[in-house]
């Protein structure tokens, strides 16, 4: 039994992935997973399986069954942060393949933007860490950026590229949040909130919700979307705490890379677009030497050669992602939807011309928890 | 009508509570698997590499910075008036490491991986100690 190429992803769908103005985090995963549905061609009373991650409520797939008027023969609530929606998709096809769900829907929301401004978090604090007044999570990836410069010479100015970057993709999608070009000088200019990371570093806050709907490969192939099948999927605790991270500089994102391409049976050289999770600029930096795409010290030149940019070496997040275009506490479903779009064919300004192979590597908490998947439009 | 704003401390249970009462002693305590020798910073009963059985040894409490960040926008609103403060990863010779805020001497330079610091103890209440390191003067 392998889950590679049991199961695919036959709907998807964002919602007011800026500000929401009616809808709770529940009403915004509610409405999401009825246009993902709409989107698969299927609804509510085909779906017997609930997944789903929150930073607001302790028991997310009740609150969804609840509002759905639910009640399915599997659940999964498994929370590793913003990685959660990647390693569900993983979680569904093993549940599809082992015959305990057919039609798994996998929902979330949040409205961190409206609420307060700030990222929600119901994570409780490491009694060693809890004293001295770390700022969560930015204090503990800043830790990782200055070491980072030591080991590496990593400058500010290739941090800032990163960001620079994310919003010259996120121009070209209809909903771009910002209309113009961000700077170098931006970004370095923007305010100072733990050192070496500016405001500027550091993706958005948004409200947002997105759902996606997965079945088995067979049956998506009668559905009225081309099929995007799962291949390839890892997933790994990297540490809990920054103070027990073993390497401040690399993460297991090196494991659940080979391990999900090995899966899939291809190499990074067969990604055709990679949406990568962008909570940090430095973060995102050390998740491109992790997952192979550079070598581990070199992700500072890589992007500011402009390797990331659209028309650059590697199609990376190619909506603005976490730090251009939406970031609702969680940004992993988001991260799932574009590469949906992507392999479908539907990104219009921004698509990549013949995409069928997709990396998404969802990061949770302080670059703690690591999940990689690989779509493709191939059965195998 | 102010309200006074608590200090965050934590609630140590159980091997926890080890912890905070060896940094009573004000010594920096690190904890050593009895058969492979395998350092750890935090208490815990059974060593991770050979899970051996694992006991508390006390530091010189001599170490260098690992890393370290200044926080200009406090974590914590107990932080509010104070002003930016450092946090810092500090590497001990003994070959664990610690986290806690990074003091530095006035007029000092900016702080720097690589630079020394020791360990001070504050006793904050009857059940919690913290340590803090204090950078050497340059």
């Amino acid at each position: 039994m392998s889950i590679r190429g049991a199961a695919a992803i036959v709907g998807a769908a964002e919602v007011d992935t800026w500000v929401s103005e009616h809808r709770s985090p529940v009403g915004l995963m509610a409405e999401a997973s009825h246009r993902a549905l709409e989107d698969a061609g299927l609804t509510l009373a085909d779906v017997d399986g609930l997944f789903s991650a929150s930073s607001y409520y302790a028991f997310p797939t009740m609150n969804l069954a609840e509002e759905l008027g639910m009640h399915p023969r599997y659940m999964d609530s498994s929370n590793i942060g913003g990685a959660s929606f990647v390693s569900h998709v993983g979680h569904a096809a093993a549940a599809i393949e082992a015959g305990l769900c057919e039609v798994a829907l996998i929902a979330y929301g949040s409205t961190q933007r409206s609420d307060k401004g700030a990222l929600v978090s119901r994570a409780e604090w490491s009694a060693y860490e809890e004293p001295y007044g770390l700022v969560h999570p930015i204090s503990s990836v800043a830790l990782m950026a200055q070491r980072h410069m030591y080991e590496f010479g990593t400058t500010p100015e290739q941090l800032a590229a990163v960001a620079v970057s994310a919003r010259e993709w996120s121009l070209l999608h209809p909903d771009a949040p910002y209309p113009t070009p961000l700077t170098i000088e931006e970004v370095l200019g923007s305010r100072m909130i733990s050192t070496p990371l500016h405001a500027r570093d550091c993706c958005l806050v948004t409200d947002g919700g997105g759902a996606l709907v997965v079945t088995s490969a067979a049956q998506a192939r009668t559905l009225r979307r081309k099929p995007v099948y799962l291949q390839g999927f890892s997933e790994s605790s990297n540490h809990r705490a920054v103070s027990a991270m073993p390497h401040l500089t690399s993460t297991v994102a090196s494991q659940t890379s080979r391990l999900a391409l090995e899966m899939a049976g291809r190499s990074l050289a067969d990604i055709d677009t990679a949406h990568v999770y962008d909570a940090f600029t430095i973060s995102l930096i050390m998740l491109l030497e992790d997952l192979g795409f550079c070598a581990k010290g070199e992700g500072g030149a890589f992007v500011a050669d402009g390797n990331i940019a659209p028309g650059g070496s590697l199609a990376l997040n190619t909506n603005g992602a976490g730090l251009a275009f939406t970031h609702p506490g969680m940004l992993g479903i988001f991260l799932l939807s574009e590469a949906v779009t992507q392999l479908r064919g539907d990104a219009g300004a921004r698509q990549i011309p013949g995409a069928t192979t997709s990396l998404v590597h969802g990061m949770g908490m302080t670059v703690a928890a690591h999940s990689t998947a690989i779509l493709t439009t191939d059965a195998d | 009508m102010n309200a006074v704003v608590e200090r965050p401390l934590p609630t140590p249970r159980g091997e926890e509570k080890q912890y905070f009462a060896d940094l009573r002693e004000h010594r920096m305590p690190y904890y050593c698997c009895a058969d492979c020798s395998s350092p750890f910073s935090r208490p815990r009963e059974r060593c991770v590499n050979c899970a051996g059985p694992v006991a508390r040894q006390w530091s010189t409490g001599e170490g260098t910075v690992y890393s370290f960040t200044t926080v200009h926008r406090p974590g914590h609103p107990w932080f509010a008036d104070s002003g930016p403060y450092t946090i810092a990863i500090v590497e001990f010779a003994e070959g664990f490491r610690g986290l806690a805020d990074l003091r530095l001497p006035p007029y000092a330079q900016d702080p720097y991986i690589g630079q020394s610091v020791s360990v001070e103890f504050e006793d904050v209440t009857p059940d919690i100690t913290l340590a803090h390191f204090v950078a050497a003067q340059s």
